[in-house]
């Protein structure tokens, strides 16, 4: 495998989607090159950090819309 | 009442931190929703007999990243705000419609992500169409490598980093953006988003692809080592 294939594959080998065979021969690729090597690792700690982020905290008056527009449909729906 | 019940019963899901991987071992870095809880279904079941304290329960529960979902996909804070506040009410008088074949998250951030598309869609409307043909691979090949030195992030205070996300995820095309934030902050599988968004697998794999690419180059800029900014 050549560095462009191991680019095309990045996403399946962070995501664990590739077959042994594909996995085994991407890995290879990486042991003696170091370019790919840094793009595979900086690929998955930028996934890391965007799937770590936390939620916002709703700001006050968006929650209170937000709820006041949830008391008047169940109310509607009740009715 | 069933959902008082529940709502005493608090379960952190969340994981704990461990000592980041080996660099480049098999990583598969999806990991367990850190979302759902074991009590969702016992929530949905009571709010679709009627119960509307569980559905508010199971509404602040998820606000929060639903907001943020809405937030990300339209970069614009009144249309975020109108998705999302659109989405809950709309599952609400859609809640018998919920087969419960996959998670109720799951099935929230669908509609939140289509108010949100929708609204997207309006507002640029010659900037963002999922249709278009995938293009080629010359433009994959990193352009920029430098060493980012041992947990770059952590260069970097808490608000600083969030400021840091938003500005790098904003410069995302949309028809990337948003398919990066179903699968890789929402945690959907590339099924779900390809459903979510109508369009085919291989399209969602693309995309993620050169999500992932395009947001490690421009991350590159603050966490190459020697700079402070």
């Amino acid at each position: 495998m050549n560095c462009k294939g191991v680019i095309r594959e990045i996403s399946n080998y962070l995501d664990g989607e590739l077959e042994l065979s594909v996995r085994q021969e991407l890995e290879r690729h990486l042991e003696h090159c170091d370019d790919c090597r840094m793009t595979v690792d900086q690929t998955r700690l930028t996934v890391e950090i965007f799937c770590d982020e936390e939620p916002v905290e709703l700001p006050a008056d968006v929650k209170s819309r937000l709820h006041d527009a949830l008391q008047r449909k169940i109310k509607s729906k009740t009715n | 009442m069933l959902s008082a019940a529940i709502m005493e019963k608090k379960v952190n899901v969340r994981p704990p931190v461990g000592p980041r991987e080996p660099l480049s071992a098999p990583n598969p870095h999806r990991l367990p929703s850190r979302v759902a809880r074991e009590d969702e279904h016992l929530l949905v079941a009571a709010a679709k007999r009627g119960d509307a304290a569980a559905f508010e329960e199971l509404v602040s529960r998820y606000e929060g990243k639903i907001f943020r979902l809405t937030m990300n996909i339209t970069r614009n804070r009144e249309d975020a705000e109108d998705a999302m506040q659109d989405a809950f009410l709309k599952s609400y008088s859609h809640l018998k419609d919920f087969q419960e074949d996959s998670r109720f998250y799951t099935w929230l951030v669908r509609i939140a992500a289509n108010e949100a598309l929708m609204r997207l869609r309006k507002r640029r409307p010659n900037q963002f169409s999922l249709d278009e043909p995938i293009e080629g691979e010359d433009d994959l090949m990193p352009l920029q490598l430098e060493d980012w030195g041992p947990s770059p992030e952590q260069r970097f205070a808490q608000t600083e980093m969030r400021t840091i996300l938003n500005s790098v995820i904003d410069t995302l095309e949309p028809d990337f953006r948003v398919v990066f934030v179903l699968r890789d902050i929402e945690e959907l599988s590339t099924e779900e988003t390809a459903r979510a968004l109508g369009i085919s697998i291989p399209a969602v794999k693309s995309r993620l692809l050169r999500a992932r690419l395009k947001l490690r180059q421009k991350l590159n800029h603050y966490f190459r080592q020697g700079t402070t900014n």
